[in-house]
């Protein structure tokens, strides 16, 4: 199973899905209306580090962390 | 080295130049080590920026969120693009609240002469606002509320919103 955390304001407890892709993830994630808005300004983490592809591939364990528009300062 | 900033040790030393606090910075504390850091160790040039709180807006306190291994990655990432040009990164941010008149972030950089200090200071605080990952909340009322209008979706932001491949 992923493990994937919703970071910061998103303010969601975090789930568990059945993928071996960030693609299924997405798709998994599309699914709850909840998260419609986060998904389009979210950037993904996969074990803490940034990525950039919907082809990185996923085994079980792994975690997908959803990091949303920042402001530090 | 009594200061505990041991600018010339491999990796480790690193991590002690990201300080994160709980609540406001000790400004005044924090200036005195990096300051101490600068001139012992030969660095000409110590260029800092402070953030501080603004009262405006009915705002009480801003409040912060981190997550802490992505920041460092980051952060890491900017020391290293320093150290190509012979220069150092120092860095401080509050977790949590932090009321109107304090500050919640701070940053320095070192260099042998001037010029690298204050060309790097502004290309690093541009890229900490858009790619750092901390998020900011205007505490009203004792209420935290997202500061979403104020804030930049980071490198690669919706991803999971694209197509399906």
């Amino acid at each position: 199973m992923i493990k994937v955390e919703f970071l910061g304001p998103i303010g969601k407890e975090p789930v568990e899905i059945d993928a071996k892709t960030l693609a299924e993830v997405a798709a998994a994630l599309k699914r709850d209306p909840e998260l419609e808005k986060w998904l389009e300004t979210a950037a993904v983490a996969v074990n803490d580090t940034m990525v950039d592809s919907l082809e990185v591939t996923l085994k079980d364990g792994d975690r997908v962390s959803l990091l949303p528009p920042v402001c530090g300062g | 080295m009594a200061t505990g900033f041991r600018f010339f040790l491999p990796y480790a030393a690193v991590d002690a130049m990201l300080l994160i606090s709980k609540g406001p910075l000790e400004v005044e504390k924090i200036f005195t080590r990096w300051y101490g850091a600068e001139h012992k160790n030969n660095y000409g040039a110590m260029v800092s920026f402070v953030g501080t709180v603004r009262e405006e807006n009915g705002i009480e306190a801003l409040s912060f969120d981190l997550y802490r291994p992505v920041l460092q990655a980051w952060f890491d990432e900017w020391q290293k693009r320093l150290g190509e040009k012979g220069a150092y990164l120092a860095m401080a941010h509050s977790e949590g609240d932090v009321p109107a008149h304090k500050s919640s972030f701070m940053c320095a950089i070192f260099s042998p002469k001037r010029r690298v200090a204050l060309e790097m200071l502004d290309a690093f605080v541009e890229d900490f606002k858009a790619n750092a990952p901390i998020w900011k909340y205007d505490v009203v009322e004792g209420k935290r509320l997202y500061a979403a209008d104020r804030s930049t979706p980071m490198a690669g932001s919706g991803l999971l919103a694209g197509d399906e491949k």
